[in-house]
């Protein structure tokens, strides 16, 4: 007989917590306080969904699922970037004020929602997957778990662009033209590990995307909600593979005789 | 001014409305066939309910068990849809399912791979073999992900965090959509030759869902409203196992792969309860003891399945039976253990979180639960609804000229239950089919111009919210629809339940009339609501006349008032339509004919 929970109560206690909510737009805004009934298992989102249906039914908050699976409710949460649907009020410093306020890399719109396009623009100038030839007759593929784990691991990214929100590169630097921050550097790799795809990315890596830009500061890997190794796993590889390809002595000599 | 000149307007072929799975498959199809397409999403790209998809996509492509191949998989679907399916679509659906998962692959999905190098495939509920293919516990982020990667380099314009509110038509025909972006709160109209709805589901309606905000039934209201024809309405689907603790995630889905990977369901009494209540049309295909039913988890081929795979209708009503009868976990639900496993496999706790790692954060995180070695608490969810927009099974068209459907918004493939895994198999089989009918139709016909009349009415119905004050808040009139049906035509129905429900929603429909919000008009969710509401209290209505209308239970529909199925029963679908005064009349149409080699290979595999 496995462990079964102990009986819990079902009556839950309610505590009040103060909420400061950054509201405003592109012009500016100020944090407004609203006061939440807090029960067991609440999340943040949770919070701003009570605010918003008892006393600010025009508070802009993005989200979808509520399961941290679509990665839309991306905000800064006391100062930290979090998903407000998988941010338990348990989790935060009792008897204090909960802060929420929007990404602040990315240009307001209003209240908690930010305009992201950005990055949707930034995705579309990279190479698409492009296959080699199927293996066999029914247009499959053969390819071993082994060889595609790497690459399932950056496939789980939700796209919550908590990555792009906390690298500094963008966010103090504001090198949004030159730099395609962390999120589109693993879709690269991504990409490039891909055991079937047989496009070259290197150069627009070191040339357009601006991967020298990261000091692998490993902001990114840290606020991931995926725990994906953003960082050490994809950036660094890529890295590696820049240096192979521009800065390596032998292929430099090679370079310099190879037929143009 | 005249309305129309205050819409921004645009121009298509082909509007594609919803970016998930079905939307998206359509948008690339219709694309590829040289049409100009527009696709409109109510979220950013990408974020669609698609995502939340857990467990797989069904596709008899034979490779973990060779015995499969599409007579199976129609027979199953058949079988787990009792027979009220469309047979055409579920034989198309069973035939081409394959080869949508090998184009995918195609375009960058990587799925789990058998250990010969090919795409692994796992149980689920009413497979008779291991068909889904998967990604872990995260097969829907792959497919959405996929479509999404390879549509942005298809030509296709995507027009983010839209919301249609109304379909244009002209003579009869239809001539475009219009609604609002979100950001600004500006008016828009989607002038096109062909629509395709690919909105998803209306789980939102009920209180416990494992829906996203999405899914308040706008294609089959919008649909509705333009003449077209709902079938089907009455079978919503409640999955088995959703959360149930702690309060504020009761509904999030709980993915069939965990019994698909061995979990099984316990009583308070410690109790496998599924086998005691099995089904006679799965009798020859279940485990009779609990070692057959795991050898069966493990691949042996002469095993029968464990009673926690039967279908999600069943499961969902043997789970409220116990909690009913008092043996229930300590929160309304009961006990779902995928950690026993720990007894049969070394690794257990490492195989949990490489196979469910999403449903291993999922309660981690949120309950504060460890899948592998602690028991979680489950209980139904509105989950799917097998009902919506009527087709033509061999083009997605709907009734009226230029309409089309496809994915959960539409209707035919599930008949009165899915199987888990036919879902993201139906978005890609019937979205592809949906975006080449609607180009073959814009390419044979002319552009019909929008009427301003009917603009200007649609606008006067979006602004309306605004123009009043002091009226109910929307979010209000929401919830109180959700306890409606949650509480009246919920998992267990009756006549009188179900007429109280009917007058509560045209209570609710006056309240909403009246109803008011605050604020300006850029990213404001109250007004969103306001509009949102409006399609809930459509579809509601339809689900509940036709669960009224069909006096058996079969499926996803029990009625405790007619406990058993009826013959005479079986042999219509239900139809609800709004009548020429506006009212919503429903009527029996018979089944669409089952060809006889269709039947025959039901015949065969019975």
């Amino acid at each position: 007989m496995p462990p079964i929970h102990a009986p819990l109560s079902t009556a839950t206690t309610t505590r009040r917590v103060e909420f400061r909510v950054w509201r405003g737009d592109s012009s500016g805004g100020q944090f407004q306080s609203y006061t939440v009934e807090v029960t067991e298992g609440m999340v943040v989102l949770d919070c701003i969904h009570q605010i918003q249906a008892s006393q600010a039914s025009d508070l802009a908050v993005r989200w979808n699922c509520k399961a941290g699976k679509c990665g839309s409710c991306s905000a800064e949460i006391n100062g930290q970037p979090r998903l407000m649907c998988m941010t338990r009020m348990d989790t935060l410093p009792d008897g204090q004020p909960v802060t929420v306020e929007p990404m602040r890399t990315f240009p307001s719109i209003r209240d908690l929602v930010t305009d992201v396009s950005w990055n949707f623009r930034v995705k579309k100038r990279i190479k698409p997957f492009k296959p080699r030839k199927p293996d066999n007759p029914d247009g499959s593929w053969t390819m071993f778990q082994v060889d595609v784990d790497r690459v399932q691991e950056f496939r789980k990214c939700i796209e919550c662009f908590l990555c792009q929100d906390v690298c500094h590169v963008l966010r103090d630097h504001h090198k949004h033209d030159e730099f395609i921050g962390p999120r589109f550097l693993m879709y690269s790799a991504m990409l490039e590990m891909n055991p079937l795809d047989t496009e070259n990315r290197i150069a627009d890596l070191k040339h357009h995307d601006g991967i020298g830009y990261c000091n692998i500061g490993k902001c990114c890997t840290k606020v991931c909600p995926e725990h994906i190794g953003i960082t050490d796993n994809a950036i660094i590889p890529m890295k590696e593979r820049v240096v192979d390809e521009f800065y390596d002595p032998m292929t430099r000599l090679f370079r310099m005789f190879k037929p143009r | 001014m005249n309305a129309l000149d205050r819409c921004t307007v645009h121009e298509h072929d082909v509007i594609v409305i919803g970016a998930g799975g079905a939307g998206l498959r359509a948008a690339i199809e219709a694309s590829a066939a040289g049409v100009k397409v527009g696709v409109i999403c109510k979220s950013l790209l990408g974020k669609a309910h698609t995502v939340m998809a857990e467990g797989g996509m069904a596709a008899a492509m034979g490779n973990v068990d060779d015995r499969d191949n599409w007579e199976v998989h129609f027979a199953d679907t058949m079988r787990g849809g009792q027979y009220l399916n469309n047979s055409i679509m579920a034989e198309r659906h069973a035939k081409d399912a394959p080869a949508r998962v090998r184009e995918l692959e195609a375009w960058g999905a990587v799925f789990d791979r058998t250990k010969e190098g090919k795409i692994l495939q796992r149980n689920f509920g009413g497979h008779r073999y291991p068909r889904l293919a998967h990604v872990g516990d995260r097969t829907g982020l792959e497919l959405i992900r996929t479509l999404q990667d390879h549509g942005i380099h298809q030509g296709i314009e995507v027009f983010m965090e839209m919301t249609v509110v109304a379909l244009l038509k002209s003579g009869g025909r239809i001539a475009g959509a219009i609604g609002y972006d979100r950001e600004r709160g500006r008016l828009r109209v989607w002038k096109a030759k062909a629509v395709i709805l690919a909105t998803g589901g209306l789980g939102r309606a009920f209180r416990i869902t494992s829906n996203s905000w999405e899914g308040t039934g706008d294609g089959q209201a919008l649909a509705y409203h333009a003449g077209a024809e709902l079938l089907d309405m009455e079978f919503v689907q409640f999955h088995p196992t959703g959360m149930v603790w702690p309060p504020s995630v009761r509904g999030i889905l709980v993915t069939e792969g965990v019994r698909g990977e061995g979990g099984v369901l316990r009583n308070s009494e410690g109790k496998r309860f599924m086998f005691e209540d099995i089904p006679d049309a799965y009798k020859a295909q279940v485990a009779t003891n609990e070692e057959e039913g795991w050898r069966y988890v493990c691949g042996d081929k002469n095993a029968l399945r464990p009673p926690e795979l039967l279908t999600r209708d069943h499961v969902a009503r043997c789970i409220n039976r116990e909690v009913k009868a008092g043996r229930g976990s300590p929160h309304g639900g009961v006990f779902l253990d995928i950690g026993w496993i720990r007894e049969k496999l070394p690794n257990a706790s490492d195989h949990i979180k490489r196979k469910l790692p999403s449903m291993y954060h999922q309660f981690k995180q949120l309950a504060g639960v460890d899948i592998t070695s602690e028991t979680m608490e489950v209980g139904p969810t509105t989950h799917y609804s097998m009902g919506g927009v009527a087709v033509d099974g061999q083009t997605q068209a709907s009734c009226v000229p230029g309409l089309f459907a496809s994915g959960e918004c539409a209707a035919g493939l599930h008949g009165a239950n899915r199987l888990g895994g036919n879902s993201l198999s139906d978005l890609v089989v019937f979205g592809k089919l949906a975006g080449e009918h609607a180009a073959r139709f814009a390419k044979a016909n002319k552009a019909v111009e929008v009427d301003p009349a009917e603009v200007e009415a649609h606008v006067a119905a979006i602004e309306a919210p605004f123009s009043r004050s002091g009226g109910e808040n929307p979010y209000a009139i929401h919830a109180a629809l959700q306890d409606t049906m949650q509480d009246l035509v919920g998992i267990v129905r009756t006549q009188s339940e179900m007429e109280r429900a009917l007058e509560a929603i045209a209570a609710l429909h006056a309240r909403h009339a009246k109803s008011s919000v605050t604020g300006h008009r850029e990213y404001n969710p109250g007004w969103h609501t306001a509009l949102d509401v409006g399609c809930m209290l459509t579809i509601s209505e339809a689900i509940t006349r036709c669960a009224i209308e069909r006096k058996e239970s079969r499926g996803a529909q029990f009625r405790e008032d007619f406990p058993q199925k009826c013959a005479e029963c079986a042999t219509f679908n239900l139809i609800a339509k709004k009548a020429p005064d506006g009212s919503m009349e429903v009527h029996r149409r018979p089944l669409v004919p089952t060809r006889p080699d269709l039947a025959a290979v039901i015949e065969k595999m019975k």
